[in-house]
């Protein structure tokens, strides 16, 4: 909680300290008398001592009142609220996906140690780590949506279709969703793959595992009953620890697909301006989040490791 | 060891000193040598360098005019543009070539930021102990947790938009593991017996920290440095891409920018996208491999793995 606290602080001078006065960018475009200045100040509070304002803050901030956004002359929470959904169904189909065939390229890669498959494995996830991932999406689009036309390029859904039938509009979703989704899937899969190999290779020197070979258990049966669920623990944290550092990750893939979630706002708010209330909202909002996903990671592994304990 | 000629107790404590550091770093030497994925790193890194150093002459600045420029708008690959041209009608060859300038220079001043703050900060928690301790830690935990690409815009944001900026950004939210490493390898170093015998014979605390801590924390310092530089130029060419870089240096960021801003990919004007990331690739690709190799050679547990 202290975290939390922390970033409330921070944004909250970051964006009153650094970027001048709020009051000098709000009337930076027309002319205005000073009197005009004083009462802009007046009205926004920032006459006020600092440590009032900064309890104005907190109590703006825990009623949900975030400012009214430059480019799109709304609230800042409604505009942000739009753009949830977008980011959770991109970040949540990729962090399964990724999760899911990482765990099992890594569980093969450590059963089978030095084969071609490990290798390529780790060369794959060395290969993905190094390359920034919007350039990725740029070479799908490129590949499948530019020259192969498989794709769509961009949003999330066709303009103008609109009363089509659900079963149609889901369709045409996945079909907007899957580039933008394989390319966080690509490049996230690498890390996971690495983390269950060498907890695999871990667990399978365990004396519980040597003791359940010594009893004649077949390998395969080994690896399925005492290994893997040993070995994801692992995985598990990293997967919840992830998830605020992929919503940020999408930031840039869903600016290169207009995808219209989150990491597009973020994309807006910088160039149009930049938004600051737009910007220390969704700054807020991706620390909140990561700070949420360490502590259920934290409660997540009580519940699954036993020798946690629950304290 | 091999004879050695003079008695070692004859020499200065600077010679012998020097002589054994010498030492450590020709067997380390010797142990990236036999490294196939350090000394690959390496000759990418090697290329690249020479690449920045000799930019200006092997793509003079004069090609990059935007008013006069050689070639006409987004030609595709010729014998006269081997990568192709911009929308403006610059080589990307020469474009690419002159970002690998600014790229690695923002890199390294970047990480030469985040290692000061880093070390500075481990140190000073792991020798002082105490409420130092309490409350440098506290701030390198919640620096931890703050998704630190957002934390980076915003502040690029808020400062404004120059090759500084974008450096002294990534700097302050790359350091804290930094910090935690060197301070749990201070928090030994303390405890060792030449540390006491430094201060039972008068050592004050700057003594013993530039002479006796500093250098020992070094190559663990040295070891994070290359894992961060290559993190340092993905988030170059994250913000620039996003639109926080200097609008008036070419990075590989900056021309991934324009790329897409100008519809290269609608255009499927290859040429224009692929260089500058394959370029990053490598790079990044290069610091990591070394960044593996230096570990296992640091970390002896980890070698014939």
């Amino acid at each position: 909680m202290g975290t939390l606290f922390f970033v409330l602080v921070l944004n909250f001078f970051l964006f009153r300290i650094l970027p001048g006065d709020p009051e000098r960018t709000l009337t930076r475009l027309q002319r205005v008398s000073p009197s005009t200045v004083d009462e802009v100040k007046r009205e926004l509070g920032l006459d006020r001592p600092l440590p009032v304002q900064f309890f104005d803050y907190l109590g703006d901030t825990a009623r949900g009142e975030l400012g009214i956004s430059y480019v799109f002359s709304r609230p800042v929470s409604e505009v942000i609220g739009n753009a949830l959904w977008p980011t959770i169904l991109l970040v949540g189909v990729a962090t399964i996906g990724a999760t899911v065939i990482g765990t099992l390229i890594g569980i093969w890669g450590a059963w089978r140690r030095g084969s071609p498959v490990d290798t390529a494995s780790l060369g794959f996830g060395l290969v993905t780590y190094a390359m920034p991932e919007f350039w990725l999406g740029m070479l799908l689009i490129l590949g499948f949506a530019v020259s192969l036309d498989w794709f769509p390029t961009s949003f999330m859904s066709t303009p103008g279709l609109t009363d089509a039938s659900a079963g149609l509009l889901l369709v045409d979703t996945l079909e907007h969703l899957f580039l933008p989704a394989l390319t966080l899937v690509l490049a996230l899969l690498g890390e996971y793959a690495l983390i269950m190999r060498s907890s695999v290779i871990e667990a399978m020197n365990e004396d519980y595992v040597k003791t359940a070979r010594a009893k004649g258990m077949r390998e395969a049966l080994v690896l399925r009953k005492h290994v893997v669920p040993n070995a994801l623990l692992p995985v598990v944290t990293l997967a919840a620890l992830n998830l605020g550092f992929i919503v940020s990750g999408a930031i840039t893939v869903e600016t290169v697909f207009s995808w219209p979630g989150l990491g597009q706002l973020t994309f807006r708010a910088i160039n149009g301006g930049p938004d600051y209330p737009l910007l220390q909202g969704l700054f807020l909002l991706f620390s909140v989040v990561v700070i949420f996903a360490n502590l259920a990671a934290d409660l997540l592994l009580g519940l699954l490791d036993p020798r946690i304990g629950r304290a | 060891m091999s004879a050695q000629v003079t008695p070692e107790a004859t020499r200065s404590g600077r010679a012998v000193r020097r002589a054994r550091r010498v030492q450590a770093f020709k067997s380390s030497a010797r142990l990236f040598a036999g490294n196939k994925m350090g000394v690959a790193g390496m000759a990418i890194l090697v290329m690249f360098v020479f690449m920045a150093v000799f930019a200006d002459a092997l793509a003079p600045e004069a090609r990059l005019s935007v008013t006069n420029a050689p070639g006409s708008p987004l030609e595709p690959p010729s014998a006269q543009f081997w990568l192709g041209t911009d929308e403006l009608g610059r080589s990307v060859l020469d474009l690419v070539i002159q970002g690998s300038q600014i790229s690695l220079l923002v890199g390294f001043l970047a990480t030469a930021i985040s290692m000061l703050i880093g070390a500075l900060v481990g140190i000073m928690a792991g020798y002082f102990g105490g409420w130092a301790d309490v409350i440098l830690m506290r701030l390198t935990d919640w620096f931890l947790v703050i998704p630190f690409l957002p934390l980076a815009i915003v502040l690029a944001a808020i400062l404004g938009r120059s090759l500084f900026v974008i450096a002294l950004v990534i700097g302050l939210t790359t350091w804290p593991a930094t910090a935690r490493v060197v301070r749990a390898q201070v928090l030994t170093l303390k405890e060792r017996p030449y540390v006491e015998r430094a201060r039972a014979l008068g050592a004050g605390d700057r003594q013993i920290i530039t002479r006796h801590i500093l250098p020992n924390v070094f190559p663990l310092i040295f070891a994070n440095t290359i894992l961060v530089v290559a993190i340092a130029i993905l988030t170059e060419t994250t913000l620039s891409f996003l639109g926080l870089g200097d609008p008036f240096s070419v990075s590989w960021g900056s021309i991934l920018e324009s790329a897409f801003a100008e519809g290269a990919i609608s255009l499927g004007a290859w040429w224009y996208l692929v260089p500058p990331g394959l370029c990053i690739v490598l790079v990044v690709l290069g610091f990591t491999m070394c960044g593996y190799a230096f570990d296992e050679i640091l970390d002896p547990r980890l070698r014939k793995r």
